[in-house]
């Protein structure tokens, strides 16, 4: 046992030198990810990869670019769907949309968007509710390839029923259909729906403000930071939010226990949404 | 002589983690009312869920039991005598530092949250300072991760499959790992608080 603990330790020098080669390499930071979690993602493209160690795979990754490409992919955790968790949707609709309906102009930020689904989403909720001709909705990963995806919105045809389903409980008011057009086992989601979206490259680690925005959606992005770089990520949101401006979390994310905790209202406990405060 | 005698008759332990899939609900409604107040150790359950599950299972089990039984949270601290369990869709990890981490990353052995991703990251934060419990359910999940806990060294007990509402993976438990202990479901409570606080076992 003493041996399979001191190789434990060993392993985790060698993540520790081998996220420093990341950063220095290509400038990705990944040294305060939470790192049960990191060490699980690099464990799986270790085995995937035939490599024996992590020392081997940091000599791989420095050389081969592809390679590190793949390990990027690993790295940023890609799962969700359209109208994920339906409840959420349904509390924009009915807390924040009110809201948001004083502004002339607004401005929404997606932050860690994947694959786009959310950002979707949110393009129905707006459209439905007479929005969407006057809001800018910028949409940041920082995955190259994912953000590709994104931008062509095009998604399996096994996944449809579940986000109908969704779609249906979130309060949509038309039929889910009327937003894609379907080919092969495919769908594509209709051009006008993307019109006010900018999809663009940011690193939430790494990069700074981002304009100034009424409500920012970051969903499931914390969760793989250590608390320190959530903090560090909140503090970027809030200094990014207008006065009275929205924040939308993941349903088992909080402000609870963070630095800012004071700064915000609670505008739905479950559904993670909170409204900066207005100082005088 | 009686030095080495002593060394391998005592391990403390500074946690336990339970895995259960079918059958879950009534198996840890009779366990957990078991431990007693000073309850030494922290306990991280996984059970597998529905993903829209409401908190109906830990605000339950809060009623039975006489330590604090609540939902785990992201980056919290793991306490002792206090009873965590993993959100629904959630996947439930421990940090090296003692605190708990949750995933959206895709489902292991069909299931999030998943029992192995549990028992590896608790494996390798409390190495031999751990004991894995598997209970009732209709699949393997958990098997990988109670071997991991075995190979750091700490201590793996298995609900009897006779005794299981689904024996699928006790058994499966049984057949791919050196077991320490199969325990039928009414002396589980009090043999997992006796291992706990420090009475003989073996």
């Amino acid at each position: 046992m003493k041996n399979k603990s001191a190789e434990l330790d060993n392993e985790r020098l060698e993540i520790k030198l081998l996220l420093e080669a990341i950063y220095l390499k290509y400038g990705f930071d990944f040294r305060d990810y939470s790192s049960a979690h990191t060490k699980r993602r690099l464990e799986n493209r270790l085995g995937l990869s035939g490599l024996e160690h992590y020392g081997q795979m940091q000599h791989r990754l420095i050389h081969d670019e592809a390679f590190f490409n793949e390990l990027l992919l690993d790295l940023s955790i890609n799962v969700t769907e359209m109208f994920r968790d339906p409840w959420f949707y349904k509390k924009i609709r009915e807390e924040v949309i009110p809201h948001l309906q004083t502004y002339p102009f607004i401005r929404a930020w997606h932050a860690g968007c994947s694959a786009g689904q959310e950002v979707y989403s949110m393009c129905i909720v707006l459209e439905e509710e007479g929005m969407k001709n006057r809001t800018q909705i910028y949409a940041t990963d920082f995955n190259e390839l994912i953000l590709q995806k994104a931008r062509s919105g095009i998604y399996p045809i096994e996944v449809i029923r579940d986000y109908t389903a969704n779609y249906q409980q979130a309060g949509g008011k038309k039929s889910f259909s009327d937003y894609y057009s379907a080919q092969y086992d495919h769908v594509i989601i209709n051009q006008e729906l993307k019109d006010k979206v900018l999809f663009s490259s940011h690193n939430l680690v790494t990069d700074g403000v981002f304009g100034e925005m009424n409500i920012i959606f970051c969903r499931n992005v914390l969760i793989y930071f250590n608390k320190d770089l959530q903090n560090k990520v909140l503090k970027l949101f809030h200094d990014t939010l207008c006065p009275g401006g929205f924040l939308c979390l993941g349903s088992k994310e909080s402000l609870k226990f963070t630095n800012l905790v004071d700064e915000y209202e609670v505008v739905a406990e479950r559904e993670k949404i909170y409204r900066k405060k207005r100082r005088p | 002589m009686k030095n080495r005698q002593n060394s391998i008759r005592i391990q403390t332990f500074e946690a336990i983690v339970i895995g259960v899939s079918a059958g879950g609900l009534a198996a840890l409604a009779r366990i957990l009312p078991k431990f007693k107040k000073d309850f030494p150790l922290a306990v991280l359950i996984v059970q597998h869920m529905r993903r829209d599950a409401d908190g109906f299972l830990w605000r339950h089990l809060d009623t039975l039991s006489r330590l604090t039984v609540k939902e785990a949270e992201d980056k919290e601290a793991i306490q002792p005598q206090t009873v965590y369990i993993a959100p629904p869709d959630y996947h439930l990890l421990v940090e090296p530092d003692r605190t708990l981490s949750l995933s959206a990353e895709a489902r292991v052995n069909f299931s999030r949250p998943s029992i192995d991703v549990l028992f590896e990251t608790a494996a390798e934060t409390y190495q031999q300072r751990l004991i894995g419990v598997i209970l009732t359910g209709a699949n393997n999940d958990g098997t990988r991760g109670l071997k991991t806990i075995k190979s750091y060294g700490g201590l793996a007990v298995v609900q009897s499959p006779e005794s299981a509402e689904s024996d699928a993976m006790p058994r499966s438990a049984i057949e791919e790992v050196a077991v320490d202990h199969i325990v039928p479901l009414d002396r589980m409570g009090r043999f997992l608080n006796d291992l706990a606080c420090g009475n003989s076992h073996g």
